[in-house]
């Protein structure tokens, strides 16, 4: 799931995955995401090249809202809203 | 601010029915255990319920003496750590330092080891089922397995992968 959000939500929580490769900034994002409340937001900050397209996917799969994507090129930055699912 | 594309994914998995995972690990080297337990960490982070399947040498991942010391064959290998001819790959020591090589690269890339993967998978309840076949075949007891595998014909294992979204042999 995406939206278009105008109202800028803090994160709850930052995870930095930065030098880890899949499977791993998805494992942790989801660990992070299950000690969060339904509407929290996780940023999560990855540099795996996998990213761009895993990311979305975990949060399309686990139910939970993707705010934002910040693609700096070798560093991406996710705004993951926790969704009811998990 | 750009937000990614959303392509096709199924149908949604909801609460009453999460989506199911069902993997065969058929294989028992190093870099062949890799991949099922790969993606059914993967899985299981989506919220996914994933079963492995271990039949034949896969049964190796799941054998309490044998786990911690799965090899990377040099023999017969061409896309191995180390390149080098079969003459040379069948020299002893060889298969070691394939072995050693693939566990450095491993290193390096932060990735966890086997048992480390197999801690993580069944902490987010990944069931490992053991091919009863196997068992029988490779003389293998259930004491030989690390705790807490479903020992499985392939009905039983049928039976569960039916419901699968996704099933894949490794």
């Amino acid at each position: 799931m995406t939206r278009d959000d105008t109202i800028q939500k803090e994160p709850t929580e930052t995870l930095d995955t930065s030098g880890m490769l899949c499977p791993l900034p998805v494992y942790k994002a989801g660990l992070a995401l299950k000690g969060l409340e339904q509407g929290d937001v996780l940023r999560l900050v990855c540099t795996d090249p996998g990213s761009l397209a895993d990311i979305p996917a975990f949060a399309r799969q686990g139910g939970h809202v993707l705010l934002e994507v910040d693609d700096q090129g070798s560093t991406q930055t996710f705004l993951i809203e926790k969704g009811p699912g998990s | 601010m750009t937000v990614a594309t959303e392509p096709e994914a199924g149908t949604p998995q909801t609460k009453e029915r999460p989506k199911r995972l069902a993997l065969v690990a058929s294989k028992g080297t190093l870099d062949q255990a890799y991949p099922p337990l790969i993606l059914a960490l993967t899985a299981a982070s989506l919220g996914w319920e994933v079963g492995i399947y271990f039949t034949f040498y896969g049964l190796d991942i799941l054998h309490k003496d044998r786990f911690e010391s799965l090899k990377v064959a040099s023999l017969a290998n061409p896309a191995g750590p180390i390149q080098v001819p079969n003459i040379v790959g069948a020299i002893p020591g060889a298969t070691a330092m394939a072995t050693k090589t693939m566990k450095r690269w491993m290193d390096k890339a932060g990735m966890p080891t086997i048992p480390e993967f197999i801690d993580m998978t069944r902490d987010l309840d990944v069931k490992f089922f053991a091919c009863a076949t196997t068992m029988g075949v490779m003389d293998v007891s259930e004491d030989d397995l690390i705790k807490g595998c479903d020992i499985a014909g392939a009905a039983a294992f049928l039976d569960y992968a039916a419901t699968a979204d996704v099933q894949l042999f490794i």
